[in-house]
């Protein structure tokens, strides 16, 4: 099993996920508290993020949540998103509330 | 039992994004049975002691969520009835030919305040239990798969205009309130019964429109919900919250997502609703046991993610 090394850029923060893994079960790992996991199957949008570098690939994402333009700029749901390489995202859905203590 | 002209929820249209993980997870690990198939790629399915032909639709899209619910009336002349009171209250209102989804009647589709389709209809054909009429045994052993889904009970679903909602079930096709849910003077949510269970819908006031919270299915006891547990933990499915006691109809329950990220519910036991009885108040101070009873605490996630 290959494992990649996935970078949060504003958090500061890595975490490895396999390549069979989905990037928010990486990111349930890191055990900070408030990561609001949601349906974890693409439905519900809660743990948008943007891809800025690396290679990925992904299931079905609900496009209420994720339109065909957004997924062409590396906009994913990290329920569905699993790395093929090393990847540096940014958080940008209802989890950056949780994980930055911010609204936007 | 019902007392109104309708019946009971009678089906309920579930989109998915991927059929087959769908069919793995409402067939297998449910304990649905598949009873047929359309031209449009549709699947039908109902619980194992429902007895018209299906309680389930699914159908492929690119986002999941809730096409209609429907409900089944005594007739064809109550369904004519309901049709123009529907009409006079305001809805938008689209008949749909016996056929359409197979093996069903004619429907009368509408939409509610809240932004849902719903839909009416008299006449589904028998399709029966594999216990049959005659004599018939308990169970069959085609009915012990996954959880064991007896049948659809209820959806809740989450919209803006509840008040109009509740008008439209309750002053138009008959409904009781069993139990009301208030934040000072604001209701937030209701428990709508057609008949003599606790609820057969659930509406909860929400900012947008047309939300989907959960399809929920009968189990027969707590003892079942427990081992939904167990299947939840074997097969790794998206476990929501749970199992734990609703006080909000009493339901011993378990929430957890299809692969597409539809929340459902598998539940045991309420009480029995008669027409005569005065709704139940809930108050938002109270909140977190009138949801958990348990440990008495909201769920962010259970209260905010919806499909």
């Amino acid at each position: 099993m290959t494992m990649f090394e996935i970078h949060i850029d504003s958090l500061q923060q890595s975490f490895s996920a396999s390549s069979e893994q989905t990037l928010l079960s990486g990111m349930e790992s890191l055990g900070k508290r408030g990561i609001p996991v949601g349906c974890r199957g693409g439905g519900c949008g809660v743990c948008k993020v943007r891809i800025d570098k690396g290679r990925y690939r992904c299931k079905k994402m609900s496009r209420a949540h994720v339109s065909a333009e957004e997924e062409s700029q590396g906009y994913v749901l990290a329920c569905r998103c699993m790395a093929l390489s090393d990847i540096q995202l940014t958080v940008v859905g209802q989890m950056k509330k949780a994980v930055f203590g911010t609204q936007d | 039992m019902s007392m109104t002209g309708v019946l009971r929820p009678g089906h309920v249209q579930i989109r998915v994004m991927d059929m087959g993980e769908a069919l793995t997870h409402y067939k297998e690990r449910l304990g649905l049975q598949e009873t047929d198939r359309d031209a449009s790629g549709r699947v039908y399915l109902k619980g194992w002691d429902e007895r018209d032909w299906f309680s389930v639709v699914l159908r492929e899209a690119d986002e999941p969520g809730m096409d209609f619910m429907a409900f089944k009336v005594d007739s064809v002349d109550t369904l004519r009835r309901l049709e123009g009171r529907v009409r006079e209250f305001g809805c938008n209102v689209e008949t749909i030919p016996a056929g359409e989804l197979n093996h069903c009647g004619e429907r009368v589709r509408f939409d509610s305040p809240t932004g849902h389709t719903f839909e009416l209809y008299a006449e589904k054909d028998y399709k029966g239990t594999q216990m049959g009429l005659l004599n018939p045994d308990p169970w069959h052993e085609e009915c012990l798969k996954g959880m064991q889904a007896q049948r659809f009970d209820h959806c809740l679903l989450y919209g803006d205009d509840l008040d109009g909602t509740i008008k439209l079930f309750t002053e138009v096709l008959g409904f009781k309130e069993a139990e009301q849910v208030y934040d000072g003077d604001l209701q937030i949510g209701t428990f709508l019964t057609c008949g003599m269970k606790a609820h057969d819908l659930a509406v909860i006031r929400h900012t947008e429109k047309n939300k989907f919270h959960h399809a929920s299915f009968l189990l027969g006891s707590w003892e079942d919900v427990l081992r939904a547990a167990d299947i939840i933990g074997r097969y790794k499915m998206s476990l929501d919250i749970g199992p734990t006691r609703h006080g909000i109809t009493r339901g011993r329950t378990i929430y957890f997502f299809d692969p597409s990220g539809n929340r459902n519910e598998v539940f045991a036991g309420d009480y029995t609703y008669y027409p005569d009885y005065e709704p139940i108040t809930w108050t938002a101070d109270e909140l977190g046991g009138a949801i958990f009873y348990h440990n008495q605490t909201l769920n962010e996630r259970f209260l905010t993610v919806v499909t």
